[in-house]
């Protein structure tokens, strides 16, 4: 694996490259086969911290630890909640901010506060002519220009190697707890939370586990909002849930912690996939999936599936209005099937268009659009 | 301000276009006469005019896809407008264009509370897409000044802000899909019910590029259940700086109001002799709004004031109803019409880091007193989004350039203290010729690439947002190649 210190050295890389590339920040989500292995784990530092102004600026290879843990000093966080892909993929490493932000992960706080990329401010990168490119900056409103901060966020190394990244942050709440209801099935469960995300009660978290049975809806904030808030859905939801429990903060952080990362996939084989669907139609597509196991996260706007190895899960759901994606698979069935949702032709045309612009000469090896033939 | 040559070429054809057009088109939806395409000469940026040669105002995606592939084989510029209230010209014609506005195209297709999303066709007003949503208790966040009159389409096209934002986010974060209308007509949708789409984010990128990547005629927007309610409090400082450190203390005490916002001495005195709001007359006015249950948000009123007091305010009034915030929130509102009231006013939209806040208020009135021309400050101060408001007198000869002169010394100050030109109103004219103080070269380039994939032939709104001098070699190119 090819290392950088700088974007100095990023850039003579980037310009030198032979052959094609894959970026990588730690390698935690692995790599994509067949390209040298450029990892931007040496970009590493906090240049800028300024908690009154809720930003901070960071080289991309920043380790997300060292992020959280200078949050955590100020009482704030990432609030889109980036889940840790170590377990479930079974990799080591260490996950980096960049990593973050190109893959655009998020967790379950995300159907409420946005994804990584929502937080995303500024970016700093190196695009396939070795040129380096600033957008946005680290004031958190901004349209001057295109966002191509956005267009950087979730494009898998596709357009640029992210060199620094800014981005907004949020106060930690106070307090949080879970309420959990008991004994639904995903068709209750998915009405529940439903129900529960209509309401004003700011609900930061909706999960149901069918494997346990138990249905999950996080508040967070004051200690006595939060109380509040609580036996407010306990009323609203008393014709749907039978038996309920709450759990306090520690127990109600472990548990999202859980969901987030998809624990409950941990230890067993099979391929797992992560359906983006309209909530109402989350229960219909967990039916056609015929999976070995799922899960449902943001009220069921994020379906987490695992089938057997191989098993083409896109052709069992069909046509639906959102898109399933590949998150652990083996190489043979990520080249065969593709990890990203098939893209129709203009959305296509569009992407093959942006990446000719930004990497000419094809040596970013990133599977998002799909990879370069040859 | 300096636009494209106007084509003669594309004028001398303007018949055969305009027959070209009416054969896709009702004959109310295409406006030739010169007596009334005078309409559509300016936006809100009311300085600058220039008629159209045509506009059209199509009902629906498929009348503007047929309008985009006409004016493409025929090589004409295109000028989309929402309501005209860009603020930025964006919306500014040229003489051989043609504007498509997209005012009749306002239905609801799809309200879906399940999924907490509404369809609409663009050119509904901001506003009116909350009040379709309303009485069942839902809202749509992003609640720009102008929210009565102006359109989705333009609020995609800008990526429009509003009070609310500190909490709620901007146009970007609260848009779920589109269905645009490329430059050759071909209709593109991207993004629907579902979150964060598994390829590159061109919704992203589509979001604020002003008009210049497609047409977009319909929206997913992201609906919100209207939180139980919500109270402001007043408070007063005999300092700016202060003023900022509060605000600062505030956000660093976990509390998250929904809006927070900053007026100045200059602004709260043009507001009382407009308004009769009853404020109190000080160096700072900070005016921050919870939201929650009536005990919810006593208790972080309560910690705010009691960060407030801190600061030694001159003044701090609480509201405990409905009536008394609608007074707090009357002068605020009126601050923009008030300072109207006095004098012309040309109102900017910089952001900086709020730490800067301070430093910033200092130099803008140093500059003030530089130029000899009034400012008065009213801005969203949770996110550093300032609106300078520079008073000038447009009668006056030369008042204006005079004007503009400070506005962009004002804004490369916004720039370095590391912020930026435009906080939510968008480049267009307005800000063109300064976006490279924000941006080198590369920055510049890596932008208008992204143009030249959606629209090659640089037709849609192409004197905007680069410096004319900038793009040129971009825009000529695409004429070489058509």
């Amino acid at each position: 694996m090819m290392m950088v210190r700088d974007e100095a050295e990023l850039v003579d890389c980037v310009r030198g490259a032979q052959g094609r590339l894959s970026l990588c920040g730690g390698a935690t989500r692995g790599l994509v086969e067949g390209a040298d292995a450029l990892s931007l784990g040496g970009l590493s530092g906090i240049t800028l911290y300024e908690p009154g102004s809720l930003t901070m600026v960071a080289g991309a290879g920043t380790p997300v630890a060292e992020v959280e843990a200078a949050l955590a000093e100020q009482n704030q966080r990432l609030a889109f909640e980036p889940m840790d892909h170590r377990g479930l993929l079974r990799t080591n490493g260490e996950p980096t901010i960049g990593g973050v932000f190109a893959a655009n992960v998020s967790g379950p706080r995300r159907m409420v506060v946005g994804a990584a990329r929502d937080f995303l401010l500024g970016v700093r990168f190196v695009d396939g002519r070795g040129k380096v490119v600033s957008n946005g900056g680290r004031v958190m409103k901004n349209v001057t220009g295109y966002d191509l901060v956005k267009l950087m966020a979730g494009s898998f190394g596709a357009l640029g190697a992210l060199s620094e990244v800014s981005f907004k942050v949020l106060p930690k709440p106070e307090t949080e707890a879970t309420l959990v209801l008991h004994g639904l099935s995903d068709r209750e469960a998915i009405a529940a939370l439903a129900l529960a995300m209509r309401s004003p009660f700011e609900v930061s978290g909706a999960a149901h586990v069918p494997q346990e049975g138990i249905t999950l809806l996080r508040l967070e904030g004051f200690e006595a909002s939060v109380g509040y808030r609580l036996s407010r859905l306990k009323e609203l939801l008393a014709a749907q849930a039978g038996e309920v429990e709450v759990l306090g903060a520690a127990g109600s952080a472990a548990r999202w912690q859980a969901v987030r990362d998809v624990d409950a996939f941990h230890r067993a084989g099979g391929d797992v996939w992560r359906i983006a669907c309209k909530p109402s139609q989350a229960p219909d597509l967990a039916e056609a999936a015929k999976a070995d196991a799922h899960l449902f996260d943001w009220a069921g706007g994020l379906l987490w599936c695992r089938v057997g190895a191989g098993v083409d899960l896109r052709a069992r759901l069909g046509t639906f209005d959102g898109h399933a994606t590949i998150t652990r698979a083996a190489a043979k069935t990520l080249k065969q099937l593709g990890r990203f949702h098939p893209q129709q032709t203009g959305v296509a045309r569009l992407t093959a268009g942006l990446r000719d612009r930004f990497d000419p000469r094809g040596i970013f090896h990133s599977e998002i659009g799909g990879l370069h033939a040859g | 301000m300096e636009m494209p040559i106007p084509d003669a070429g594309i004028i001398a054809r303007k018949a055969r276009i305009v027959a070209r057009l009416l054969s896709v088109l009702p004959e109310t939806a295409v406006i030739h006469d010169p007596a009334e395409t005078r309409a559509y000469e300016c936006d809100a940026l009311t300085a600058y005019r220039c008629p159209p040669m045509i506009a059209v105002l199509p009902q629906t995606t498929a009348e503007v896809s047929d309008v985009l592939r006409i004016c493409h084989e025929e090589g004409v510029p295109v000028v989309p407008r929402g309501s005209g209230t860009s603020l930025a010209g964006g919306a500014l014609p040229t003489a051989d264009s043609v504007i498509l506005g997209v005012a009749r195209m306002n239905a609801v297709l799809e309200t879906d509370y399940d999924n907490r999303l509404i369809r609409v066709q663009t050119g509904r007003t901001n506003l009116s897409v909350t009040g379709a949503v309303e009485e069942d208790g839902f809202f749509y966040a992003p609640d720009p000044s102008s929210q009565l009159a102006c359109a989705i389409a333009g609020n995609i096209a800008m990526n429009s802000g509003g009070a609310h934002c500190l909490k709620y986010g901007v146009t970007t974060n609260n848009l779920m899909g589109v269905t645009i209308v490329l430059m050759d007509g071909e209709i593109i949708t991207i993004g629907g019910g579902y979150l964060d789409a598994g390829t590159l984010d061109l919704l992203g990128v589509i979001c604020g590029s002003e008009g210049q990547l497609g047409v977009v005629t319909e929206a997913t927007l992201r609906i919100l259940p209207k939180p139980e309610g919500a109270r402001p409090v007043l408070i007063g400082f005999d300092d700016n700086e202060v003023a900022g450190a509060c605000v600062s203390d505030i956000i660093r005490a976990g509390v998250l109001p929904v809006a927070i916002e900053f007026m100045d001495r200059p602004c709260i005195e043009a507001t009382e002799a407009f308004a009769h709001a009853g404020y109190p007359m000080c160096e700072a006015l900070l005016i921050i709004e919870v939201e929650g249950s009536d005990a919810e948000i006593d208790y972080q009123l309560g910690l705010i004031v009691e960060i407030a007091r801190r600061h030694n305010p001159v003044e701090v009034r609480e509201s405990k109803s409905a009536d008394e915030s609608a007074r707090i929130w009357l002068g605020r509102k009126s601050a923009f019409g008030a300072m109207g009231q006095i004098n012309d006013y040309m109102c900017l939209d910089g952001t900086i880091p709020v730490s800067s806040l301070p430093h910033v208020l200092r130099r803008i009135g140093e500059m003030s007193a530089e130029y000899g021309l009034k400012v008065g400050n009213v801005f969203h101060a949770g996110d550093g989004n300032m609106h300078p408001l520079i008073l000038f007198d447009a009668n006056k000869e030369g008042d204006l350039e005079l004007c503009e002169a400070f506005g962009a010394d004002i804004l490369r100050l916004c720039v370095e203290v590391g912020g930026c030109l435009t906080g939510e109103h968008g480049v267009g004219i307005e800000k063109r010729d300064l976006m490279e103080v924000q941006y080198g070269p590369d920055d510049l380039a890596a932008q208008m690439a992204i143009k030249d994939v959606f629209d090659p032939a640089w037709l849609l709104n192409a004197a905007k947002v680069f410096p004319l001098r900038v793009s040129e070699q971009w825009r000529g190119a695409a004429v070489a190649a058509e």
